[in-house]
């Protein structure tokens, strides 16, 4: 797996269609539970442990480190691929 | 003081990856050692090894319940599922009452180095992920399984060298035999892989006879080198007897003796008085003559110093009295941390099935095992009562007696 920053800028939609596919293959979510609207904690079911090893897999798929205090506001799925969007595309 | 009785067994081993398996393997004489190649690449002395395949979870346990699991906490969940099966105890049954769980582990290397691997690649300990510190301490075994199976109950991890497993399994006997607890999950674990041996390999304590893998653990025999190392997990469900009648449970064996004693002296040479004590205060606490005995499971691993002292503390302890002995390890090589309750399990698999396992490759005795009445081959024989020895580094012995189950 390579980081896909750098020159490639991803697009919105590839975006969130990676991050689906690294929660469904890394973290195990199955794939009906991905809907924007899905808490992250209490529908998808993600701990603070899994959030450890999210850590690891953005900074290894989208080459950036997540940090802890920028998830606070993070609670559904949609938040998340707004964060990550934000980070991948910042402008 | 409460009866201890056995209601379930289930192994995963180099001889087999289930009890009706390995009782095949024990019974045919069957080794269990590989040449692995890899070894040799990364410069150990020997490249032998047991060798059993990983098990594959993905689709049987959850992602985070195997996250945070090692190799031997693989062979060890495994293992307790056949153990708990073979004992009629259902998760229902486990969410009801209980149950605890005493494991023999005391290494996980592999996690060990790959986690600091990453460190000092990436610099950045966020970049390790949330698996490898459960996988690298030596509690891994109990810590995980304690959360797969929900128990509630007694829940840690015995570290006693290469008396890891029986130590696991006398702990939890005296725990029952006092009444703390009902029933317990005993066993031992021991990973498979060059990373948690090369240190080992380091002392020359292994057998270099790698043209012959099958033929190099040689307990007892004068042309022994060393030993094998191996690996697998034993499981046992260890519970009281009214606990066991009261849920009508198979019973496949009694524990009625442990004894242990500790050598005081060198760090990795094993002596004769200490084994010696421990078996003697194992029959004393069975409340057995040594000619009560009708077999003995020696910790035998094939190495010079080791195997001629325990023959020398078998002969001091039994005498004339000559039970049949075999080391199960010339099959299985050397189980390290769990081997104390793989050998209790080959043993009671001999008790039920009345033949005593060969001692494969003993082919020429020395001055020691020529006094001992050591099986050759497979051997009918009517076992009731059998003895299991297992010594580790500082000089800890465990001696385990157990004996068919008289109501």
């Amino acid at each position: 797996m390579h980081p896909v920053n750098g020159n490639l800028t991803m697009q919105r939609e590839e975006i969130i269609t990676k991050i689906n596919q690294l929660l469904i293959e890394e973290i195990e979510i199955e794939e009906n539970l991905l809907t924007p609207t899905a808490n992250l904690k209490k529908d998808l079911g993600i701990d603070s442990l899994d959030f450890v090893d999210l850590f690891v897999i953005i900074e290894n798929n989208f080459g950036f480190k997540m940090k802890a205090e920028e998830m606070t506001d993070v609670k559904i799925l949609q938040d998340f691929y707004d964060y990550i969007i934000k980070r991948v595309q910042p402008n | 003081m409460h009866r201890v009785v056995i209601t379930g067994m289930g192994i995963y081993s180099v001889i087999g990856k289930n009890l009706d398996v390995v009782k095949e393997s024990l019974y045919h004489g069957k080794s269990g050692i590989i040449f692995d190649p890899l070894r040799k690449e990364m410069g150990f002395r020997s490249a032998l090894t047991g060798m059993v395949e990983r098990p594959s979870l993905k689709g049987v346990l959850d992602r985070r319940l195997r996250v945070g699991l090692p190799v031997q906490g693989e062979y060890a969940y495994l293992a307790t599922l056949e153990a708990l099966k073979n004992a009629s105890i259902d998760q229902d049954f486990l969410d009801k009452h209980d149950a605890g769980i005493l494991y023999g582990n005391d290494s996980s290397a592999v996690p060990v180095v790959e986690s600091v691997d990453i460190l000092r690649q990436k610099k950045d300990t966020m970049m390790i992920g949330s698996g490898y510190i459960f996988q690298s301490m030596n509690s891994t075994v109990s810590m995980n399984l304690s959360v797969i199976f929900k128990l509630k109950g007694i829940n840690f991890t015995i570290s006693g060298a290469c008396a890891s497993g029986s130590h696991a399994i006398g702990i939890g006997y005296l725990m029952i035999r006092q009444g703390l607890q009902e029933i317990i999950i005993c066993g031992g674990a021991q990973e498979i892989n060059p990373e948690s041996t090369a240190s080992f390999d380091a002392l020359n304590a292994f057998s270099v006879r790698e043209s012959d893998p099958t033929k190099a653990s040689r307990p007892f025999d004068r042309d022994r080198d060393g030993l094998v190392p191996s690996g697998g997990a034993a499981s046992i469900i260890i519970e009281s007897y009214e606990s066991a009648l009261k849920r009508h449970a198979p019973i496949v064996g009694e524990i009625v003796g442990y004894g242990f004693s500790s050598n005081g002296e060198h760090i990795s040479l094993p002596n004769v008085e200490g084994p010696a004590k421990a078996m003697t205060m194992a029959l004393q606490d069975a409340g057995l003559k040594s000619s009560e005995i009708d077999y003995v499971n020696a910790h035998a691993t094939s190495t010079p110093a080791g195997d001629l002292n325990e023959a020398k503390a078998i002969l001091s302890v039994f005498g004339s009295s000559a039970p049949l002995v075999s080391s199960t390890k010339s099959m299985t090589g050397h189980e390290m941390w769990m081997g104390g309750a793989s050998e209790i399990i080959y043993s009671t698999l001999m008790m039920q099935h009345s033949f005593v396992a060969p001692n494969i490759n003993f082919e020429n005795s020395d001055e020691a095992s020529d006094k001992l009445n050591i099986a050759h081959s497979t051997t009918s024989k009517e076992i009731n009562a059998y003895l299991s020895n297992s010594f580790g580094f500082g000089g800890t012995n465990s001696a385990l007696v157990v004996r068919k189950f008289n109501p």
